[in-house]
């Protein structure tokens, strides 16, 4: 039943010095369909894959408006990211209200970070499963943060969340010294080219089940969807998939490495050596069954 | 036996004295039980402020007496204040109302240096955040007595903006609280060459503080007409 007596609860800690709630929670962001941010010198823009859960209905929308300052793309529980989006709202309205001014982003990121804590300490609570890449821009400039079920959150240059993420990371990694010159429509190039590297060989972007959010210097935020995607997509068509085999080897071997170090290295122990704690055998066999 | 000779004041620890209310925790004290009670006129009363923008920055400037209804009761009362690099606040009416804001003021701009974000109060934030707390005040009946010139300089942008206790709010190139219906009891009290002067520029906030202008009854026997 159980995969060890210590995931009961998140006011538990295992002895190895883990939460596994908090953990498991973070595995619910890796079930989500996957999503890329990315920002040059003057815009910060979101690209997302979506999920349609039956034949029968629409795709579900992966990015959502918040301020016309702001925008957030999801992955993970739904329901959710709806409260937690409707959060950012009231708090970005709030700040236009009291102060006339847009939130600056790095704040509103730290109220979510807040709020995602308080789950992740109290008894019969349950940590947020959804995580948020967040694209704002502000008079600082554009931003791109990811955030988690751990409350923990992160100042990115670019960021690739969700299924398969690994590979679209793997590409960021390789590009990201580009993105800092880059036009908008090449920013673009590179965030639907990551996203790509994220779906298995048979199935291709479409109209359908892509989108895009864009903000920038001046501009307001602004998602693309279904038809309006066509000429974006048309950017990149044709275009080879970066070597699919030796793509996925590389991503593969950083993806395992990654996947165990994250939370330990990152998350957990905060700037510390890596955690020598010994894996318990239930929780890793279960990483291997989801991905 | 010590304890036995102790005059018992309480019904119980911390409980009520005889014939007195208990402030149950967290609920009403007894000084809000009983009638509401509102500010119904200012006491200690500051004048006009004066706020003037110029072509790099701003200037506000405002004497330093606290009337006392008409008599020139305190002389060094400060009512222009440095809230931070790019923002000056000059205040005219209820001066203890000043200070209870003011206090607010400087900790949440301390809360805001603490957070290191870069991120700080521009002139115009202040000016908006300030006139939702007056007219908030106002629609409880219960205002801030006081009229608010906001100034300062915001990414070499100028700023100055006019609050009064209403929560009516506006920004010009020039304003002045003072002269008009709302301020009437302050026109009663008198006004002192005693004064200071807050400058704002794009490199940072200058006070001048005290200032004092040279006064002379010499020019009074020409001043006729006015009996």
């Amino acid at each position: 039943m159980f995969r060890n007596q210590y995931d009961n609860d998140v006011t538990v800690w295992s002895p190895q010095g883990r939460i596994h709630q908090i953990e498991y929670a973070m595995e619910a962001v890796k079930q989500g369909s996957a999503t890329v941010g990315l920002k040059s010198n003057t815009y910060a823009i979101l690209v997302a894959l979506k999920r349609a859960p039956s034949e029968l209905s629409a795709h579900q929308k992966k990015i959502l408006p918040i301020d016309d300052h702001v925008g957030v793309s999801i992955a993970g529980l739904t329901a959710d990211a709806r409260l937690l989006s409707n959060f950012m709202r009231a708090e970005c309205l709030n700040s236009r209200y009291a102060f006339d001014k847009p939130l600056p982003i790095s704040r509103l990121v730290a109220m979510i970070g807040n709020k995602s804590q308080i789950p992740t300490q109290r008894y019969a609570r349950r940590p947020f499963g959804v995580g948020l890449l967040v694209a704002g821009y502000d008079s600082q400039g554009p931003h791109i943060y990811q955030t988690c079920p751990s409350a923990n959150y992160y100042d990115c240059k670019c960021m690739a969340i969700g299924a398969r993420s690994q590979s679209a990371r793997t590409y960021l990694e390789k590009h990201m010294d580009k993105f800092r010159e880059c036009t908008l429509d090449e920013l673009i190039k590179h965030g639907l080219r990551a996203l790509r590297d994220t779906l298995p060989s048979e199935v291709e972007l479409t109209t359908k089940n892509c989108s895009l959010g864009i903000v920038g210097k001046d501009e307001d935020f602004v998602i693309y969807e279904d038809d309006e995607m066509t000429k974006y997509l048309a950017m990149i068509e044709g275009e080879e998939k970066v070597t699919a085999s030796a793509a996925a080897a590389a991503a593969a071997a950083t993806a395992a490495a990654e996947d165990d170090a994250t939370m330990d290295a990152e998350g957990q122990s905060e700037g510390s050596a890596p955690s020598q704690d010994p894996t318990p055998a239930g929780p890793e066999a279960e990483q291997k069954m989801e991905h | 036996m010590a304890s036995t000779d102790m005059i018992r004041n309480e019904f119980w620890r911390n409980g009520p004295q005889p014939g007195s209310f208990y402030n149950f925790p967290g609920g009403k004290n007894s000084e809000q039980i009983g009638s509401a009670k509102r500010t119904l006129q200012p006491i200690v009363t500051g004048t006009s402020v004066l706020g003037v923008k110029f072509d790099q920055g701003v200037i506000i400037a405002a004497d330093m007496l606290g009337s006392y209804g008409s008599l020139a009761r305190y002389r060094d009362f400060s009512r222009v204040s440095k809230v931070n690099n790019s923002t000056v606040i000059g205040c005219g009416g209820d001066i203890a109302d000043f200070q209870f804001l003011k206090s607010i003021i400087e900790q949440r701009v301390i809360d805001e240096e603490c957070l290191e974000d870069g991120f700080s109060y521009t002139p115009s934030s202040l000016f908006s955040w300030v006139t939702r707390v007056l007219y908030n005040r106002r629609s409880k009946f219960d205002p801030l007595w006081n009229t608010y010139i906001i100034g300062g300089v915001d990414e070499e942008k100028t700023f100055l903006g006019y609050v009064d206790k209403i929560g009516m709010s506006y920004q010009a190139d020039s304003v002045a609280s003072g002269y008009g219906a709302y301020m009437a009891q302050p026109m009663d009290a008198r006004s002192l060459n005693k004064y200071e002067v807050a400058i704002v520029t794009k490199d940072g906030v200058e006070i001048k503080s005290p200032l004092t202008s040279e006064t002379s009854w010499d020019i009074a026997n020409f001043v006729s007409g006015y009996e």
